[in-house]
């Protein structure tokens, strides 16, 4: 029993709660700041970055596939800019435009090239392949202090590990001007800081998580956890940081109760199959925000701050 | 009876616009508190007061904008619904886009919207009416501009000429003099001044207490509760707005005593 | 390309003149309803709305599988996928107006959440041995195989029914886009028009998650109102030009499909709205990127520096000489010297 957990459970488990938390960590800030959809976009922008970077290069190898899909999630976010300048319209139409041009031109790609024969097909973009991270040198719980077999770890757990560390890192250097851009950009400015670097900085950390937790978990896993989380967390407590670390703690939540029911939730009604353990994953994510919706203690819009 | 100095001489039908007890916020603590105010019929009024002292809100949960928590308002005697043909509302300058593709004309038209209905084509004298309003503010010229071409002043001038156009007998103004230029302020000085001669109602919110007592009739002083309402020099006194503003009285404000 | 003429002339058959006549009634529609969701700021809650079709999708054909059905029939997947969709809506205006989750994120959110959802169930038709959901697959990027004349004619009735509702509702719904607070206090049903025209999105994303897919479709709702932006200044028209813009789309991306098999309808679709949009984006007179870059170039102030000077020196012997007026209602001596010298010079700091 334990052999097979760690083989099949554990590695799905760490990587998907490293993906959800990395990708809820600076969905806090982008929901203070009404940036909330970028998720959204990058989750969807993702596709022709793959896409491209296999066309070109041929390879399927993780760093090419990354590097394509932050470069299409960058050059995603310049556009949207450029649209909403160019078009004085506003930001959610801008962004719809450009990222559905982008996801059609995914799809297009995909189809034209014949890449979606080879591992890439828009079904996996969009759930993920979570089930199939897979420990197969893994012979019980001895063998994580085992390096033979640590290193046939699925990659994508070093490369989630590597992200989540980093987005923590990033946020907890940036504590200060983060806060005071994401809450007043006019003060950062008028004080000498750079709220524009700093929001700068924080897109990119945001594209860097979800392109990688993208690859290693599915495009839905992405855009649940940079929203549902943080907008939970905001519910529960009106406190940043509280706010910033009961996102954490409601996305791995989310990712382990996920995981868990889509696997075993079946089994309860006799049916001996795991359902989209992404698709779950979100939905867990949902109740918990539903929850804080109905009975958080910070859920109402606060009365002090109505202008005159 | 909460305010600190009142000067009731309006009967509540006679008043085109009489607050009872209105309580009013967006959830959580009531941003305005049993607001008692009876509005005079053709005179100026400005509802004063310091920053987040809700006269905004006052304003919006006059109009039904926001809910209300407690208390009735009536105008002329009647509900709101009765009465909403004869109300004008001029909203902040800053609460739409002003990326809008609508021109200045469609603006002044909207004022109109009652009369053309859902599926009545445009005529000429609709648009005779929405020109007529926007000779008053000034901007007839513009008419055919889109209305982000237009400076701030400019902008104001024609939010006030679609509640021209409307035809009403009682005008509620939110911040109608908030930052515009000295042109636009005697365009639109002008217009109320003229408007209550006609014989209709004003009521302002305005935050300037350096000016309130040249340019308006009456005022009615709000910090969340209504602390005194009636004409300028007798509703503004140093007791009154002491009690307003605290010990943040700005120094201009001397000149009112 | 000969293929491609064919087609876009609707000489490639019956079938195909089919699919290009629904997608662009489709097209039709979309451009012109989008128009109201831009311009009433809310484009992103119908990708929230057609993302959580995907649920219902899914749940009704569990439910006419259950019930012995084929789970297949098309007007019960429709109903399942319009109900999830409006639930969403429900959920976004819930979690909007009743707490203070800012609206993006309750629109990223319940749009995650429902398409989540609608995963589990396709897996769920999957293992619980009802056979292979492929049929629905099918409405995640769409597909114009095996459309029929009357599915053609139920887009064409979905598409006059929304078309003549904006129509009569033209004024209120610009007027409610425009300045919500005016509307409300003029007694307009706001929450009424705000329903009506999200009732009018669920029909264009009922009607064409077959055709451009759930996931594609809010392309046709926002890129052609873009696009329609940048060459007019007024609602009315920009919703014609929409609408016109959408039926290109419609007609020259299934034209483009069906001469090149490989190449998807739906997003073929979405990509000739795309480039319609970047075309406008650049081209267009007046608002189109070239056409401003050139103005501001023409723009470049005549008098130079010195001469600013001169004027400004002018000014202070005179106080009544006229300064130039600008159509952006800057003084052309505020826009020749930085503010901070301008003050000077005036003050008489400064000769």
């Amino acid at each position: 029993m334990d052999a097979v957990f760690v083989q099949l459970s554990l590695p799905p488990l760490v990587i998907g709660v490293c993906a959800a938390v990395a990708c809820a960590l600076p969905g806090n800030f982008l929901l203070l700041r009404r940036q909330a959809m970028l998720g959204d976009a990058v989750a969807h922008v993702v596709l022709p970055g793959l896409v491209l970077a296999f066309v070109v290069t041929g390879s399927l190898a993780a760093p090419v596939m990354i590097g394509g899909a932050l470069g299409a999630a960058l050059l995603s976010v310049a556009l949207i800019e450029a649209v909403r300048r160019l078009g004085r319209i506003e930001p959610g139409a801008a962004m719809g435009a450009v990222f559905t041009t982008l996801f059609a031109i995914g799809v297009v790609l995909l189809e034209v090239t014949g890449a979606s024969g080879v591992h890439l097909d828009v079904e996996h973009a969009l759930m993920g392949n979570l089930e199939s991270l897979i420990w197969f040198d893994a012979t019980g719980w001895a063998s994580l202090l085992d390096p033979a077999a640590l290193a046939g770890l699925p990659p994508q757990l070093g490369r989630m590990a590597a992200v989540l560390f980093m987005v923590i890192l990033v946020l907890w250097l940036l504590r200060r001007p983060l806060a005071v851009a994401t809450f007043d950009e006019g003060f950062a400015r008028a004080t000498g800081q750079r709220p524009g670097l700093v929001g700068m900085i924080l897109v990119a950390l945001s594209a860097a998580a979800a392109v990688t937790a993208f690859e290693a978990v599915g495009a839905i896993i992405v855009i649940a956890m940079f929203t549902a989380p943080p907008a939970a967390a905001r519910l529960l407590t009106g406190r940043l940081w509280t706010q910033v670390r009961l996102s954490a703690l409601i996305a791995a939540i989310s990712a382990i109760l996920g995981y868990v029911l889509a696997g075993h939730g079946p089994l309860w009604f006799g049916i001996p199959h795991a359902v989209s353990a992404a698709g779950m994953i979100a939905v867990v994510a949902g109740i918990i925000l539903a929850g804080a919706a109905a009975f958080g203690p910070h859920r109402r819009r606060s009365g002090a701050f109505v202008t005159s | 009876m909460n305010a600190i100095g009142r000067f009731v001489e309006t009967p509540l039908e006679e008043s085109p616009l009489a607050i009872r007890g209105l309580s009013a916020g967006y959830g959580g603590l009531p941003a305005v508190l049993d607001a008692d105010v009876t509005v005079a019929p053709a005179a100026l009024t400005a509802i004063i007061g310091p920053n987040g002292a809700g006269k905004s809100t006052l304003l919006k949960a006059v109009l039904g904008l926001i809910p209300r928590q407690a208390g009735q308002v009536t105008f002329w005697g009647m509900p709101l619904v009765q009465a909403r043909s004869r109300i004008a509302y001029v909203p902040q300058r800053a609460s739409v886009d002003w990326g809008f593709p609508v021109t200045v004309m469609d603006v002044a038209l909207q004022g109109l919207h009652r009369e053309i209905g859902l599926l009545r084509p445009i005529r000429a004298h609709h648009r005779a009416r929405a020109q007529q309003a926007l000779e008053r503010v000034g901007l007839a010229e513009l008419a055919h501009r889109q209305i982000g071409a237009l400076s701030g002043g400019q902008q104001q001038r024609v939010f006030l000429a679609r509640a021209l156009a409307q035809g009403a007998d009682l005008f509620l103004l939110d911040e109608p003099l908030a930052g515009v230029d000295a042109a636009t302020e005697d365009a639109i000085l002008a217009v109320l001044r003229a408007l209550r001669d006609e014989g209709r109602t004003v009521v302002a919110v305005h935050h300037d207490l350096s000016t309130v007592a040249a340019w308006f009739d009456r005022a009615v002083l709000l910090n969340r509760r209504v602390l005194a309402e009636g004409p300028v020099g007798l509703a503004l006194t140093a007791r009154t707005l002491q009690g307003a503003y605290g010990g943040r009285l700005p120094a201009e404000a001397g000149g009112l005593r | 390309m000969s293929g491609f003429l064919a087609a876009l002339l609707l000489g490639a058959g019956w079938n195909a003149m089919l699919v290009t006549l629904g997608t662009a009634l489709l097209g039709l529609a979309a451009g012109a309803v989008g128009t109201v969701m831009v311009l009433r700021r809310r484009a992103l809650l119908s990708d929230a709305m057609a993302h959580a079709t995907l649920p219902g999708l899914g749940a009704a054909f569990l439910l006419m599988a259950a019930l012995g059905g084929s789970g297949r029939a098309l007007p019960g997947l429709m109903a399942g996928a319009a109900l999830t969709a409006f639930l969403a809506l429900l959920a976004v205006e819930w979690l909007g107006a009743r707490t203070r989750i800012p609206e993006d994120a309750a629109i990223g959110a319940t749009l995650s959440v429902a398409f989540g959802l609608g995963l589990v169930l396709l897996t769920v038709i999957q293992v619980a041995g009802l056979g292979e959901p492929a049929g629905l697959e099918s409405f995640l990027l769409g597909s114009t195989a095996g459309m029929l004349r009357a599915d053609v004619l139920a887009i064409a009735l979905g598409a006059a029914a929304a078309l003549s509702a904006l129509w009569v509702l033209r004024r209120p719904m610009t007027l409610l886009a425009f300045d919500e607070g005016f509307a409300a206090a003029a007694g307009l049903p706001v929450r009424l028009l705000d329903r009506v025209a999200m009732t009018l999105v669920l029909f264009v994303t009922v009607a064409g998650m077959r055709v451009v897919g759930l996931v594609l479709i809010v392309a046709l709702l926002i890129l052609p109102p873009v696009a329609a932006r940048f060459w007019t200044d007024r609602a009315g028209r920009m919703t014609v030009l929409a609408g016109l813009f959408g039926a290109l789309s419609g007609w020259i991306g299934t034209a483009l499909s069906a001469a090149a098999p490989d190449l998807p309808a739906g997003p073929m679709v979405v990509l000739a709205a795309a480039t319609l949009m970047a075309a406008s984006l650049l081209l267009a007179p007046g608002r189109g990127a070239l056409a401003r870059m050139r103005a501001a170039r023409a723009r470049q102030p005549t008098l130079d520096r010195r001469e600013g000077e001169l004027w400004a020196a002018l000014r202070l012997a005179d106080p009544a000489s006229p300064l130039i007026e600008r159509d952006d209602g800057h003084t052309a001596l505020s826009a020749l010297l930085p503010p901070d010298r301008l003050a000077r010079l005036l003050a008489g700091g400064e000769r």
